[in-house]
């Protein structure tokens, strides 16, 4: 039996008590296991989840046959940020039919980063959209690929029909200091809009 | 144990064998952040292969049910079913997950995972 734990598992600090999950989607290759890779202080895990497909978890027999399952692979880090507390991230793949993976993802997670491609803007629509839906809030960063087009960030906002008060900057996924700034534009966001939400 | 010929990632066994041909875990409150941690006592024996191999990863020190699922290379969905039986035979304990009461409760969260964030740069 290969029974032995990695030798590499790094467990927690003995003293982290709360754990909370930031969420990072986007399209396919747009960067986002790149991303969590930046920041983990572990190297980058991959769970798998089989997924049945949106409308056939309803229990009805005469559905069963048309049932077709998907594997979507879940990538995610982990950042200790401090005595008692870690944060997980999870690069999750964006698209709408893998609704019970959503709602898994997306229960008790504070926000998410939508990491966007300035060559295929129109592939973050999907994304922006099962966000809101499920009220997760969220900040875009636009993964600076050298050969992208050049598009001003007012121009990408316009684009994407963001709201005024949703953050949108460029980040490079590769570097830990830029990925570390696009979370904190994001939490600072979600701060803010909680101090809002309180004082309504 | 590893046999020739199993490519990586692939499963020795099926995931409803692992789980007793159960897909739900007895108990929905587990999440993929929910840290777990061995309990001292209960003895393995009798656990399944899947448990065992469970309960030797924790033992060590507190994991997320992700980080479990990950290194034992098991679907989430399945880790549930084996965590959720694990606590409730007593091997396994969880602290508490995260708090999500709603959103006036999450400030004082935000601003340490803010804070804990800028420390980093």
């Amino acid at each position: 039996m290969d029974s032995a734990p990695d030798s590499d598992t790094v467990y927690l600090p003995e003293g982290v008590q709360t754990a909370v999950k930031l969420l990072v989607v986007g399209h396919f290759a747009v960067g986002k296991t790149t991303f969590v890779g930046a920041l983990s202080e572990i190297r980058p895990l991959r769970t798998e989840e089989v997924m049945t497909q949106a409308g056939a978890l309803v229990d009805d027999l005469a559905g069963t046959r048309d049932k077709t399952t998907t594997t979507v692979a879940l990538d995610f880090g982990r950042v200790t940020l401090n005595d008692t507390l870690v944060l997980y991230l999870f690069g999750a793949p964006g698209q709408r039919r893998f609704t019970g993976l959503w709602q898994d993802l997306t229960r008790g997670a504070l926000g998410a980063l939508v990491l966007a491609d300035t060559r295929r803007l129109d592939q973050s629509f999907e994304v922006m959209g099962v966000l809101e839906e499920l009220g997760l809030p969220y900040a875009v960063a636009l993964n600076d690929f050298d050969d992208g087009p050049g598009h001003g960030l007012d121009e990408v906002r316009e684009a994407l029909d963001l709201l005024p008060a949703t953050p949108l900057l460029r980040c490079d996924a590769r570097d830990r200091v830029s990925a570390t700034e696009t979370l904190i534009a994001l939490v600072a966001h979600l701060l803010a809009r909680t101090g809002e939400l309180e004082h309504a | 144990m590893t046999p020739p010929g199993r490519r990586p990632g692939e499963r020795l066994v099926r995931s409803y064998v692992v789980t007793g041909g159960r897909s739900h875990p007895s108990r929905n409150t587990l999440d993929l952040v929910t840290l777990l941690i061995a309990a001292l006592g209960p003895p393995l024996t009798g656990l399944s292969p899947e448990k065992r191999r469970l309960m030797e990863l924790c033992r060590p020190g507190a994991l997320s049910l992700a980080e479990v699922a990950g290194h034992l290379e098991l679907p989430v969905s399945v880790t549930k079913v084996l965590v959720a039986d694990l606590m409730d035979s007593g091997h396994l304990v969880t602290r508490t997950p995260i708090p999500s009461a709603g959103p006036p409760s999450d400030t004082r969260i935000l601003q340490e995972v803010l804070d804990g964030l800028r420390s980093r740069l």
